[in-house]
């Protein structure tokens, strides 16, 4: 690709400031590939004209991932990574730093929302079929981004230092002790101390702020460059690309993404923005969920708290942990629990291959499958619940029954994904 | 319509999360009694949060510290550097300290049994399921009774076997618990204690109104020193939520309309 | 995509008002997180008013007073270390303290003594060429880079200032020490930091 053979960039609609800059880019565009890049992702990237509520989650993910690089970064000017000085300095930014408050409602608000986006943008991916040939690199991506989504939201959640952090980690590093053998080494080795203590809650601040970003931002890029070279899927399961306009080339239901969806999205944004400073500006705390109320007391390694819980975005794969409470072929509960709770995120890799359904979205399949897709998504919410509570004998029986769903919607997946009475595709994309 | 549906939507479970979000649901301090509601009217009544800065810093700064609030943040309810400096310092601080004790956590835990707990945001640490972190605070702080089986000779009903002693007991007076012994409900062939009422042994300086009252000062204060910007940012919340939905919103509808209106 | 006109126009329009309104949101979220660089309440207590009680301070005697992490000088001038001023007046480079004013010398320590009362120099004691801390002060004759004259000398580089901080004539160091901000609240007690004007 030679240089200067590249068609010099026209700039419009800017009055005066046109000549300059079209000199300005022509000149970047013959020597950073400026212009096909924006055509190949925005101005000639055609996505299907039918995307609905569903298809906002994907953009607002990677917003809420601004928010946390910009809020974390300015949080880092001034929070303390010692054991002696954390949670006194997170108080600091509350009450001395300059708007330090808002900065820190932004991280923990943030935290909690890209959960939400998440798995709605999943929930997406679960409904239209998504993560179908030819996406399914696009889903294992995505997957690999959830893992460390959990495990970033994880470290970070120790640094506050406060009571909830400390036992929580605790807790989680000595899952890490169940391994077999290797076990109990593994998780002084991971705390790099016999107890969690300064020496964990500073290499945690290291993967928070810095290790874990830059795999995350790596990730999404692959995910986001591997959707782009299949294009995009939407709620009719149809593939767009099958239907090209004979003389241009160009999906006859396809929409540049720029200026359509970059315009529609940003509706997207603002409706989101009103829902995060609702919550950042009047219920921060969202009633102990987001800022959990033990967590205003100092982490004291001497007392444990009556009722340790995860924060709520871990609580089903809390519940699935809980459920396993019975010792099979010589392996203790505590183990099975493990590799339960393991199971149930590392499951989802496999989706693209366990779903045989003819039919990609839901809107074409037979009824039968949108009450099997309710009943997961309802187990999915209870063992939810479930796990913020303390154990009971009652929430043992039905957290047990809820995983047996959740194991079962995905190994059953294979046969009732053929079940029933499937819709005719259209050809076309419906509006 | 697809966008005014996903807008409602939207909108819609931001307003279930923030109601639901200002209630306390969360479980965490424990909390075995019913409540009694601090008054929260007095949480906003600068003359009520005065006084209750007064109380801390008379009764709880000496075993307790604060050492998250600086002495002269308390300009936001309206106390001047002046009236610090002649009311409330006692130890030779200055007025742009950190409120701090000079007891060690060695020897107070050598004298109470635990360090008493730094008091900076204790108002959001006591919230539960049972009720706000100022509930539970406002009822601690007045079902201190006489229990000579306690080493202090104190003992509490909403924390049972605190290492406290009554501290406020020459304004309340002092006070006997009377228990009941009941059947179990959940298991008949056991008894459990109920509490029955509180007895005035001794009275105090003030009435049982008044010193309710005083708390109703103090807790308000704890609530306010737990997060002081809390006023503001709820003033801030409603210019910037006014902002969005009134201005920047319809612009965006209107610039996603003024393309979309081609697509179909 | 459509080519009237006027759905151009319509899009010209709504794409100015929503910059502009989204522009102006994102000033409003901007000015907060540059405001987080400001120094903090701790930074701003920690630069408070120093008060010091100076009744103990005999003639003669210099103490040392900290304020914003530098060492002020609190100087009992003699009659001796005054009347060496009218002798340093045509040897120091900046007799009427006119270089800086409103950096170095408040507007009522712009005098011979450059303090508000002579018999008391409050100056900060770092040197004005590159940080040291001057030594001093010297009695007449005891100090051969200032011979028969008082003052201080900055033993990194050889400044030398006279006993009112004035700096010699050709010496490395481009100005008069630094008169802080301060003010009396009685005859003994000196605020550094704060004066009348509101400092």
């Amino acid at each position: 690709m030679a240089a200067g053979k590249k068609e010099p960039v026209l700039v419009t609609g800017l009055g005066a400031l046109d000549k300059p800059a079209s000199g300005l880019l022509t000149w970047v565009d013959q020597r950073f590939p400026l212009m096909e890049n924006w055509k190949a992702h925005l101005s000639e990237y055609y996505a299907p004209k039918n995307f609905n509520f569903w298809y906002f989650f994907g953009a607002l993910a990677m917003l809420v991932l601004v928010i946390q690089i910009v809020t974390g970064i300015f949080l880092t000017m001034h929070y303390k990574p010692d054991a002696a000085k954390a949670f006194e300095s997170v108080e600091y930014i509350m009450r001395e730093v300059p708007w330090g408050w808002l900065v820190r409602y932004m991280h923990s608000t943030g935290a909690s929302m890209f959960f939400v986006v998440i798995y709605l943008h999943m929930f997406r991916g679960l409904i239209y079929g998504s993560y179908r040939k030819p996406r399914e690199l696009i889903w294992v991506f995505g997957v690999m981004i959830f893992l460390c989504l959990m495990a970033e939201a994880f470290f970070g959640y120790l640094l506050p230092w406060g009571q909830m952090s400390y036992w929580g980690a605790q807790v989680i590093v000595n899952l890490a002790s169940a391994i077999p053998l290797i076990g109990p080494d593994l998780a002084i080795w991971v705390r790099g101390d016999y107890v969690v203590g300064d020496a964990t809650l500073n290499r945690f601040f290291a993967f928070h702020v810095i290790a874990l970003p830059l795999v995350l931002l790596g990730l999404v890029a692959a995910h986001i460059l591997a959707l782009h070279e299949v294009g995009s899927n939407n709620p009719d399961g149809v593939e767009i690309n099958e239907n090209k306009d004979p003389k241009t080339g160009i999906p006859l239901d396809g929409i540049p993404f720029h200026p359509y969806y970059t315009v529609h999205d940003i509706v997207g944004v603002v409706v989101f923005l009103m829902v995060f400073s609702a919550i950042v500006f009047f219920a921060p705390e969202m009633g102990g969920y987001f800022l959990e109320y033990n967590n205003f007391v100092p982490a004291d390694p001497l007392k444990t708290p009556l009722h340790i819980a995860p924060v709520w975005y871990f609580t089903p794969y809390y519940s699935i942990l809980r459920a396993m409470v019975w010792n099979f072929f010589w392996i203790d509960a505590k183990v099975w629990g493990v590799v339960a709770m393991g199971a149930s995120t590392l499951i989802f890799f496999f989706l693209p291959w366990l779903d045989r359904s003819p039919v990609k979205s839901i809107r074409y399949r037979p009824r039968l499958h949108t009450w099997i897709y309710t009943l997961f998504v309802i187990a999915f919410l209870i063992l939810g619940y479930l796990g913020t509570l303390p154990p009971s004998p009652v929430g043992e029986i039905v957290s047990q029954v809820c995983t047996l769903i959740y194991f079962a919607f995905f190994l059953g997946m294979p046969w009732w994904s053929r079940w029933g009475q499937f819709k005719p595709v259209p050809a076309r994309v419906t509006m | 319509m697809k966008l005014i549906k996903s807008t409602l939507t939207a909108a819609l479970a931001g307003v279930t999360l923030v109601i639901a979000g200002l209630c306390p649901v969360a479980q965490a301090a424990e909390a075995d009694i019913r409540l009694d509601r601090a008054p929260a009217d007095r949480f906003t009544d600068l003359q009520a949060l005065q006084r209750g800065a007064a109380m801390f810093v008379n009764y709880c700064l000496n075993c307790h510290s604060a050492q998250s609030m600086r002495y002269n943040r308390l300009k936001d309810i309206g106390i001047s550097d002046e009236q610090i400096k002649n009311n409330l310092l006692f130890t030779g601080e200055k007025v742009g300290e950190l409120m701090t004790i000079s007891m060690s956590k060695k020897d107070a835990k050598e004298w109470f049994g635990a360090p008493p707990p730094d008091l900076s945001v204790i108002a959001r640490a006591r919230a539960s399921g049972a009720g706000s972190g100022a509930d539970w605070l406002y009822t601690y702080l007045r079902t201190f009774y006489r229990d000579p089986s306690r080493e202090s000779g104190w003992n509490n009903l909403a924390f049972a076997n605190v290492g406290m002693p009554h501290v406020l007991y020459d304004l309340q007076g002092e006070q006997v618990a009377r228990f009941v012994k009941e059947k179990d409900p959940h298991d008949p062939s056991k008894t459990v204690s109920k509490f029955e009422g509180f007895e005035i042994v001794k009275p105090g300086k003030m009435s049982k109104l008044e010193f309710d009252n005083a708390i109703g000062d103090l807790v308000g204060y704890l609530v306010w020193m737990a997060e002081p910007v809390a006023a503001q940012r709820k003033q801030l919340g409603i210019a910037v939520l006014m902002f969005l939905g009134l201005f920047l919103l319809p612009c965006a509808w209107m610039l996603n309309r003024s393309y979309w209106k081609d697509i179909h | 995509m459509s080519n009237d006109p006027s759905a151009h126009s319509g899009r010209r329009g709504a794409i100015v008002a929503t910059s502009v309104v989204g522009g102006i949101g994102a000033l409003c979220t901007a000015i907060p997180f540059v405001s987080t660089f400001a120094p903090s309440e701790k930074a701003r207590a920690a630069g408070a008013p120093v008060e010091v009680d100076i009744a103990n301070l005999k003639e003669g005697e210099l103490i040392i007073a900290e304020w914003r992490g530098k060492p002020v000088w609190i100087l009992k001038r003699s009659k001796e270390m005054l009347d060496s001023l009218a002798k340093t007046e045509s040897k120091v480079a900046d007799p009427k303290s006119e270089r800086k004013p409103s950096e170095l010398t408040p507007e009522y320590c712009r005098n011979q003594a450059r303090s508000i009362k002579p018999e008391v120099l409050v100056a900060v004691g770092i040197c004005t060429h590159l940080g040291c801390s001057p030594s001093g002060p010297f009695a007449i004759g005891a100090n051969i880079t200032l011979g028969d004259d008082m003052g201080f000398v900055c033993p990194c580089h050889g400044s030398t200032f006279d006993m009112a901080g004035r700096v010699w004539k050709a010496k490395p160091a481009p100005d008069n020490l630094e008169i802080p901000p301060h003010k009396y609240l009685s005859d003994t007690r000196l605020l550094i930091g704060e004066d009348n004007k509101g400092a």
